[in-house]
């Protein structure tokens, strides 16, 4: 029968390997030659893109790379299926954005920052999520070309 | 309760009763949100509602851990807190910054990072304050006549959960690498060290309101929690399919994450055989309840609700729906919710010497929360089916999806109706308890057990 102190080694023991192999895995992750991310295309524009959508918490709605809130639509591939241009108009409109009557808080962005938030769903847009990117956004235009 | 200073954690669950009562109020914004009627909409936009909502429950859920903590440390340590002052800062002090946070996210201040929106400005001040929180904690503990596997087990918990939430402070250009560490946060909290702390909440009380003995409970604990991260750590991994890194990932979190559930199950087995193995009966009847449904109602939420999703196989096609919110639901109540009202129907008798357990009042409360709580997981869970089927295979567009769930929120709301109220009765009957008196001070084990 299993003692007090074969369970306490079962615990210490199994988390210290787990937690090793852990880290051993992020590493591998984060190496350049794992990158699936494109990093090398995250400019300035990008960066203050990923500000402005963190400080707005447009995640508290919508969803990027499946993470967010769920309220209003997925924008992986926001700007291959809707175009720059109307994307840009409904980060920049006055007035809230309510398709279907679900509000969006009308932002009325400069057009520097809609520009940054354009390139920065651009570069969302180009990252290889492991066959994900098809699925989740179904109208994207890679999609039909198939 | 034979310390004084464990009158601390009443004012600690006092706070956990407002903000959960507020939290429900964010949750009804929402719900009615998604079916139309969102007329709070220029003060209170959904992405602020939702920022609330989900904050509210990480900061009771912790308010809970903390006033368990300065409950049953003493009682196991043996001796009185170090500081009670000190305590009742932390406390003040808690309360200040999650005031703070929740009236920034009313103004557009905040990091809008998915379960994480604290500002980074804040997240000094949660550090400092769990730190304090932590150095009551451990100096009670280490200065105290016993250490025990219970008291440690959840005392690695805290100082597991404090450490994890450094990653999470670090500021990544990229998305991908934020998700990543945000993970680090938010998922070995809830589906790891979360689970070290409802370990050591859980085997107190069955020590407490069973009468087994406290080796053999304290064995099958650290099995428990050896598989929890056995599994749980690796299990991160069900996080990193589709947020743009490495394809290892889909195996290896496939694997671990699918042997999430045998914790659970693990966990739940442990305390139906304890309490068929306890040969004497304790009066707070109430608060067996709590704790029996917390381990039995997470292993469904948690083990069973997240297992049906978290094969990347189907995970390809949920990610990102109300599936996750329906499996979310089930598992922050079965695991947390449950057992920090647990905790609190066990300690209020003893904290202020009214025995007011064997009320009708409690089991309406219970019966009603957890009704209403399945019948609003099963209506998401319908939801996100649907919404799977159109959105992900019928390829129809976001909105015209959300337009065909709509039905399924009204149920929802229905049962969130029930829910609200059982959680209603739950905190009136708190308010009952009254203060904390020093009548209720004992020197004997405060356990009556009656044969």
């Amino acid at each position: 029968m299993l003692s007090k102190s074969q369970a306490r080694t079962f615990f210490l023991g199994g988390t210290v390997v787990t937690f090793l192999i852990f880290i051993g895995l992020t590493i591998y992750s984060m190496a350049p030659s794992n990158d699936q991310s494109n990093h090398q295309n995250i400019t300035e524009q990008v960066i203050k893109g990923k500000h402005i959508w963190e400080t707005n918490n447009c995640m508290g709605c919508h969803a990027i790379m499946g993470e967010g809130g769920y309220y209003a639509p997925e924008l992986t591939k926001v700007i291959d299926r809707r175009g720059a241009p109307l994307v840009k108009a409904i980060l920049q409109s006055p007035i809230p954005w309510a398709p279907n009557g679900r509000k969006m808080v009308a932002y009325e962005m400069s057009d520097e920052d809609a520009e940054a938030m354009i390139e920065y769903l651009k570069w969302i847009g180009e990252i290889d999520l492991n066959g994900f990117d098809r699925i989740v956004s179904p109208l994207a235009k890679d999609k039909l070309k198939d | 309760m034979k310390y004084k200073s464990q009158q601390v954690a009443y004012w600690f669950f006092a706070l956990c009763m407002l903000l959960f009562a507020l939290q429900i109020v964010y949750g009804f914004i929402m719900g009615f949100a998604r079916i139309g009627m969102d007329g709070l909409h220029d003060w209170i936009p959904f992405n602020t509602a939702r920022a609330v909502h989900t904050n509210l429950l990480v900061v009771w859920l912790l308010t809970g851990f903390m006033g368990a903590a300065y409950y049953i440390i003493p009682e196991e340590a043996q001796r009185e807190l170090v500081s009670v002052k000190l305590a009742y800062v932390q406390l003040i002090s808690l309360a200040v910054v999650g005031v703070a946070a929740i009236t920034g996210y009313h103004f557009n201040i905040w990091e809008g990072r998915k379960f994480l929106e604290i500002p980074r400005e804040l997240d000094y001040l949660v550090v400092v304050n769990v730190l304090l929180f932590l150095g009551i904690i451990l100096a009670t503990l280490f200065k105290g006549k016993w250490q025990t596997t219970t008291a440690l087990v959840m005392t690695m918990g805290l100082v597991f959960a404090a450490l994890l939430y450094l990653p999470g402070m670090i500021w990544f250009d990229s998305q991908v690498t934020d998700s990543f560490f945000r993970w680090w946060v938010v998922h070995l909290w809830v589906e790891g060290v979360w689970e070290l702390i409802m370990g050591g909440i859980l085997a107190f009380l069955l020590i407490k309101l069973t009468g087994v003995d406290r080796e053999v409970i304290e064995k099958w604990l650290y099995v428990i929690v050896g598989l929890t991260f056995l599994s749980g750590i690796l299990g991160t991994g069900h996080h990193y399919y589709y947020i743009g890194v490495n394809k290892i990932w889909l195996v290896v979190g496939g694997v671990f994450s699918a042997l999430e559930p045998l914790a659970f199950l693990a966990m739940a087995l442990f305390a139906v055989y304890m309490y068929r193995k306890g040969e004497k009966n304790h009066p707070n009847k109430i608060a067996l309840f709590w704790t029996i449904g917390a381990a039995i109602v997470s292993f469904i939420g948690a083990g069973l609700l997240g297992f049906a999703h978290t094969l990347p196989q189907t995970n390809l096609y949920t990610h990102g729906t109300l599936v996750t919110a329906m499996h979310g639901h089930y598992a922050f109540w079965g695991a947390y919710v449950m057992i920090v009202l647990a905790i609190i129907s066990y300690a209020m008798p003893n904290i202020t010497g009214r025995k007011r357990h064997d009320k009708t009042n409690g089991h309406l409360a219970f019966w009603l929360s957890n009704i209403g709580m399945l019948g609003m997981v099963v209506a998401l869970g319908v939801a996100g089916v649907v919404q799977v089927y159109l959105e992900r295979r019928l390829s129809m567009d976001f909105m015209i999806a959300q337009e065909e769930v709509k039905i399924h929120f009204v149920v929802m709301l229905l049962c969130a109706t029930m829910f609200a109220t059982g959680i209603g009765i739950y905190i009136y009957e708190f308010i009952k308890y009254g203060r904390p008196t020093n009548e209720a001070l004992s020197k004997k084990e405060e356990t009556v057990l009656v044969s």
